[in-house]
């Protein structure tokens, strides 16, 4: 609960530092005044520029809201797919859902499917993609009436290369020269296409999830341990998989379409949070999502601010933040056992 | 009490069990024994529901197992089933604890009575100094002993255990059997050792390629032929301070039989 609480705070005060910063830094105070401005509806005493204001209001403030939004979504799934499939290299693209979301956008910006409705397009197609592939993994994972882990795994690993081939395909064959690296920003992840709408949405499908997931707490401790053990205590673990497999499928599809597919964070923020308050989901899923929006604020801040002007694809920073830290809990691994 | 009669069942098509029944009252301890692949562990795991018999009827105190789903058969059957466990690193308080999850609501927290009633758990099994210890980081017997307190804090009335003394240490065997009996459950445990069986079960049932071949007292069912019969193996019985024991000997016409050349 203090775990709680604490990374509540901590994620408050993050948010509010990440909206000053970026290739044009807005000091604190004048974050606060603008924020409080715009609740009171008083602008008269405006000690600000418009340009400070709309890099806030329209800029950062979306920005920072979808960051953290996708940073909790993405820790969650990846708590939620590692208990499932019992494996701690699990994370939510092993649905084959980003490789769905790319592999659909990939075809609206190289040939214009759908061209002409604009953005809502690429991110309603990408949100499709990813639900496509993830039923396309459920279903081939499914055999019967049962559904493994190793199933699980092998289908999502499955889906996920021959949609990353036709990816590759669709590039190949396309005429643009610059194609590649228009889909390369989308494969890799990027806030930049922030909007209040698209904030807001991510944050429903976040919220959404967070309540599923921990109604869903202990069966999940239980199948962590072992599906004879999740049967002994009265859980199916063939349909806690696939109403899990359809939870996280949804979000992380709403995650890909607002944001594009960042890499890292569901698999590395999992761990630190287990690290910090231990395997028991109830503690664990709130704390993830925690530490996730957190993780994604700041290596968001990074992405505009290192290379400024100009920006660098989000996934980048969070690989390059992540590896290092996912070498660490390899050594603590070694040494435990 | 829990009851079986043609109780037939097997995977993806392939029969094990066929036609396999038993009964054991109250506070009995009945022991299922037989050769490997004779179907012990998947005839235990229709008596918990973990596997759907193609025919025949489980009951568990004269109610069909079927209408028992989910938790309120975990608050009535406790099991300890060979587990294959993964890597995410869960606590031993934590996997004793989950034992009480079919007392509790999806969103109620453990209360302090679950973590007592988890704790003399512990003590029982004599596991309670590892209580802070990542269940995968203990030796296999410890481990054991762990999914053992378990299904005692779930507090059911009944016991299903297969082959609880894998990995025991030959005193822990006698200590965790001796407790069984003591716990005065109705239990049905699959067990290997015959001698084991011989002297903690109150009945026995002997499986051979999936049909029961013999069951009773240990006496009536441990005779020296039936096992040469099912187990090919040459049985002689001893009484030692009144309790059976049996000693083994390979028959000379099947030593030697095996071949020791890799490369054929």
């Amino acid at each position: 609960m203090w775990w709680v609480l604490g990374l509540g705070m901590m994620l408050a005060v993050t948010m509010l530092l990440a909206v000053g910063l970026g290739p044009v830094a807005v000091p604190l105070d004048t974050v606060l005044r603008i924020f409080s401005g715009q609740v009171s509806g008083e602008s008269q005493a405006a000690t600000w520029s418009t340009s400070e204001e709309s890099i806030v209001m329209l800029l950062r403030t979306p920005r920072v809201l979808l960051g953290a939004a996708v940073g909790a979504g993405l820790a969650l799934c990846g708590v939620a797919l590692q208990a499932l499939t019992r494996n701690i290299l699990a994370e939510p693209y092993l649905l084959g859902v980003t490789s769905g979301a790319s592999a659909v956008s990939a075809s609206v910006i190289l040939f214009g499917a759908g061209a002409g409705i604009g953005s809502v397009s690429l991110a309603s197609g990408a949100f499709l993609g990813a639900l496509g592939a993830g039923i396309a993994v459920f279903l081939l994972a499914r055999v019967g009436s049962q559904m493994t882990s190793v199933r699980l795994v092998l289908a999502g690993v499955s889906v996920g290369y021959v949609l990353n081939a036709l990816t590759s395909l669709l590039i190949f064959a396309s005429d643009d020269p610059n194609a590649g690296r228009s889909v390369l920003f989308w494969t890799l992840g990027s806030l930049t296409q922030a909007t209040g709408t698209s904030a807001l949405t991510t944050w429903a499908a976040v919220v959404l999830a967070l309540v599923m997931l921990l109604y869903r707490a202990r069966p999940l401790d239980a199948l962590a341990s072992g599906d004879a053990t999740a049967q002994t205590l009265g859980i199916s673990p063939t349909k806690l998989r696939a109403a899990v497999m359809i939870v996280t499928a949804l979000c992380v599809g709403a995650l890909v379409a607002a944001s594009g597919g960042i890499g890292f964070v569901g698999l590395i923020v999992p761990h630190i949070a287990r690290l910090c308050v231990g395997a028991t989901h109830r503690t664990l899923l709130p704390v993830a999502a925690l530490l996730g929006a957190i993780f994604l604020v700041w290596a968001d801040v990074l992405a505009r601010v290192l290379v400024a002007p100009q920006e660098l694809p989000l996934g980048i920073v969070t690989a390059l933040l992540g590896a290092p830290l996912l070498f660490v809990l390899v050594r603590r691994l070694n040494s435990n056992s | 009490m829990i009851s079986a009669s043609d109780v037939s069942a097997g995977y993806d098509g392939q029969m094990i069990v066929h036609g396999a029944g038993l009964h054991v009252d109250s506070g009995e301890v009945l022991g299922l024994i037989g050769p490997n692949g004779s179907g012990k562990s998947t005839f235990l795991k229709t008596l918990y529901a973990a596997l759907r018999p193609r025919a025949g009827l489980v009951t568990v105190d004269g109610q069909p197992i079927g209408e028992l789903r989910g938790t309120a058969l975990a608050r009535r059957v406790a099991v300890v089933a060979q587990e294959s466990p993964g890597d995410l690193p869960v606590t031993v308080a934590e996997t004793v604890l989950l034992g009480r999850s079919p007392h509790r609501g999806a969103l109620a927290s453990f209360t302090v009575e679950d973590h007592r009633t988890a704790a003399s758990a512990l003590r029982m099994l004599e596991v309670r100094h590892l209580a802070d210890r990542s269940y995968a980081t203990l030796s296999g017997g410890e481990k054991q002993r762990v999914l053992m307190a378990r299904a005692l804090a779930q507090q059911a009335d009944h016991l299903l255990l297969d082959e609880p003394t894998n990995h025991l240490d030959i005193r822990y065997q006698h200590e965790l059997l001796d407790l069984v009996g003591r716990l005065g459950l109705t239990t049905v445990v699959v067990l290997h050792d015959l001698n084991l069986a011989a002297r903690y079960c109150t009945k026995l049932v002997l499986l051979s390629e999936g049909r029961i071949v013999a069951a009773g007292t240990p006496v009536e069912v441990l005779k020296p032929e039936l096992l040469n019969e099912v187990y090919g193996i040459t049985v002689e019985q001893v009484y030692t301070d009144g309790c059976l024991q049996l000693l083994f000997s390979m028959p000379s016409e099947q030593l030697g039989v095996g071949t020791l050349d890799l490369e054929h």
